[in-house]
């Protein structure tokens, strides 16, 4: 197969990237870069790939035999990474993993199994951190909460929470890609979510968050504190979504409609 | 008074305590109920100490009638004192489980009026917990020692895990510093619960529906630094604790002094934060590396060595075990390499099945290599432009916390004969802060 000069642009979704793979193997080429609708021109030739739903079922069902069970999950989870260029990464490793077989995913000191393989830790890894780091807030009976992953982790999210509130209507909006895990009993579904904006929290609500930050502040041992170490395990970018690291607004938040419109007006 | 004193003062009595984990249980939520849990453990945050914070770690009760020397909460202490009624402590873990602060409860209490009346108090808040609410979360529960043993196995049935707290590494400090508490009254919940486990395990393997009885086992935690016990004592006790009682973890709980008497250390005592660092590192050698207490330390060498790890203090030892060839060595060989962990073993032992490995396949794998190199040979190898003298070794070998200790003209005029003087830091005067 031959590096040309070549560079592919599709829709980035995850079914464009297995039409990339499509598109390889007929032309017997391989391109230098992919791109995604959002990227700048190049002056490289570039090939527009259209995203066929036949094409991309073709690839996807190749991808057990080929790649293995656990080669195939490596694929389908790393769509969700933050890995720069990782519809390229993804399609080196397939086609790596056609030429290698199933045993694919234990080829661990390869360059791109290594490459992938990282990514999938630092998704796996945030995920897990997310666990534990959402923060429901109640309004009524529905708890809302809003994250800023890097990687999109909602789909990893989704059977944990879940199975944590069977019987609880809530909803997880991630910021970052604009999408939102909405659970009601019995159903759940992530879905495109341009913007978010929670209620103003009532006064259970803050009576709760006041509690919280009085635990959190109270159970650090004074004579122990090591901010480094507390860093290493949570590190800073997680703290803005965290209610034991918001200020708590004394006067509750102006509420959209007749309140803004009131204080908006000049006083006389 | 308000709940959030409460919270307040109660939280403020339990911190001591080590132990907070909600790990060695997978279970699912279940419709009409709140919560499942996840056998690897959630960390919700971090603490401005460091520290986890998974469960809401409260006393019940605060008001104790023992007047243990090294406890905040001892009778003879003028503090605040405050009780939660058990439906107040329900509703609390619940609100605080729906906003996903919490993995679930951490109950503990100071003995009111007398142990068995306390127990029953806790048996009636995670009767709240599990039955009015459903709640499928992860519950700790402290066995108050001296409870009747049947009170004990009803609170075993409600809690994933229980622990009893050993306090002291020996009998004769517990003897000096806790009188109205004997080795007895702690051994024995203790073997009744692990006990307990065992039965359970059997029946259920003949019931499936058998109650679970604290199903992710049974852990305890001691105090370090408050007492005269060398490392050795320590991991010694440790070790036969993992055996006899099949306890899943032993916490160590670096003195903090927070009274001040003729028989504790003094009260401007640094907690041993290193020593406690070391003690959990040698935890984790018996727990996962397949070490025993003796490899690790003995008569003669009854402390660990503040400046070097004790896998590295046990491989510059042992210097006639290495190298190790990576291609071949067995995964319990390579386990006990330094630089080498279980997760970078289990890699290694993958990845050699498609090709043989080198040094730059090592350091993807996630292997340390800083420290591995002097340990390793790949394909015959040893690793590139690597000149090993002993001191070039141990000197890259010592840690970070254990670099701080060293004075710095020392590091510079280092030699073989000064190596010596690393490897037996009590001989040549560098001894553990505090």
């Amino acid at each position: 197969m031959t590096e040309k000069n070549l560079v592919y642009r599709c829709d980035g979704s995850f079914r464009a990237i297995l039409c990339c793979i499509y598109e390889i193997y007929t032309h017997r080429e391989f391109p230098v870069k992919i791109l995604t609708p959002e990227d700048p021109a190049t002056l490289y030739l570039e090939k527009w790939i259209e995203t066929q739903d036949a094409h991309a079922r073709r690839v996807w069902k190749s991808l057990p035999q080929k790649l293995g069970r656990r080669g195939a999950q490596m694929v389908r989870d790393g769509y969700l990474t933050c890995v720069p260029e990782k519809e390229l990464l993804l399609c080196r490793f397939i086609a790596r993993g056609y030429e290698y077989g199933a045993g694919i995913a234990d080829l661990l000191a390869d360059d791109t199994v290594n490459a992938l393989q990282k990514a999938l830790k630092h998704l796996y890894n945030e995920a897990h951190l997310y666990r534990g780091f959402v923060r429901f807030s109640i309004h009524d009976r529905v708890m809302t909460a809003s994250i800023t992953p890097k990687n999109r982790v909602l789909p990893l999210l989704e059977h944990h929470f879940c199975s944590r509130y069977p019987e609880e209507l809530f909803l997880l909006y991630d910021k970052t890609h604009r999408e939102a895990l909405i659970h009601q009993p019995g159903r759940a579904e992530i879905l495109p979510m341009e913007e978010f904006t929670p209620d103003a929290p009532n006064e259970e609500e803050r009576a709760y968050r006041r509690m919280w930050k009085k635990f959190y502040d109270t159970v650090a041992i004074r004579e122990r504190e090591n901010p480094r170490c507390r860093m290493t395990h949570m590190p800073k970018r997680y703290w803005g979504d965290m209610t034991e690291f918001q200020e708590e607004a004394e006067t509750p938040a102006p509420l959209p409609g007749k309140t803004a419109e009131k204080s908006a007006l000049p006083a006389r | 008074m308000t709940a959030l004193e409460k919270l307040e003062i109660l939280t403020d009595a339990a911190k001591y305590d080590a132990a907070c984990t909600s790990s060695g249980i997978d279970r699912d939520g279940q419709r009409g109920g709140l919560g499942n849990s996840a056998a690897c453990g959630i960390c919700h945050s971090f603490s401005a100490d460091g520290r986890c914070i998974s469960l809401l770690k409260v006393l019940f009760s605060n008001a104790c009638i023992y007047d243990c020397e090294y406890c905040i909460n001892r009778r003879s202490n003028q503090t605040r004192r405050a009780s939660f009624t058990p439906r107040e402590l329900a509703e609390l873990t619940i609100g605080f489980y729906r906003r996903n602060y919490i993995e679930g409860l951490f109950l503990s209490s100071g003995v009111i009026k007398n142990p068995d009346y306390t127990c029953e108090q806790l048996i009636e808040t995670l009767r709240i917990l599990r039955e009015e609410y459903r709640f499928g979360g992860y519950i700790h529960a402290k066995a108050i020692p001296g409870a009747d043993p049947l009170l004990l196995s009803h609170l075993g049935t409600l809690a994933d895990r229980m622990s009893v707290n050993i306090e002291l590494p020996s009998e004769k400090s517990l003897r000096r510093l806790a009188p109205e508490k004997s080795k007895h009254s702690i051994l024995h919940p203790m073997g009744l619960i692990s006990g307990k486990i065992q039965e359970n395990s059997c029946e259920m393997v003949r019931y499936r529906h058998a109650p679970k009885f604290a199903p992710a086992g049974q852990s305890t935690q001691m105090i370090i630094g408050a007492t005269p016990e060398t490392d050795w004592q320590i991991l010694r006790l440790t070790e036969s604790l993992y055996q006899k009682y099949q306890l899943k973890r032993v916490f160590f709980s670096a003195y903090v002094p927070v009274n001040s008497t003729a028989l504790l250390p003094p009260a401007d005592t640094k907690p041993p934060l290193l020593r406690e660092h070391r003690l959990y590192q040698a935890d984790w050698l018996l727990r996962y590396y397949g070490f025993t207490a003796s490899e690790l330390l003995d008569e003669a060498h009854q402390q660990f060595n503040p400046l070097i790890d004790p896998k590295c203090n046990w491989a510059v030892h042992h210097m006639e075990q290495f190298p190790v060839e990576v291609n071949r060595a067995d995964y319990h060989t390579l386990l006990r390499v330094p630089g080498i962990g279980v997760k970078s073993a289990r890699a290694i032992m993958t990845a050699r099945r498609a090709a043989s490995l080198d040094f730059t396949d090592l350091k993807k794998l996630g292997v340390v290599l800083k420290r591995a190199q002097y340990f390793l040979t790949c394909k015959g190898k040893a690793m590139r432009g690597l000149y090993v003298t002993p001191d070039t070794a141990l000197r890259n070998l010592i840690t970070e916390q254990g670099r701080a200790l060293l004075p710095q003209q020392q590091m510079e005029q280092l030699s073989l004969f000064d190596t010596a003087s690393l490897l037996e830091p009590q001989k040549a005067g560098i001894f553990l802060p505090a």
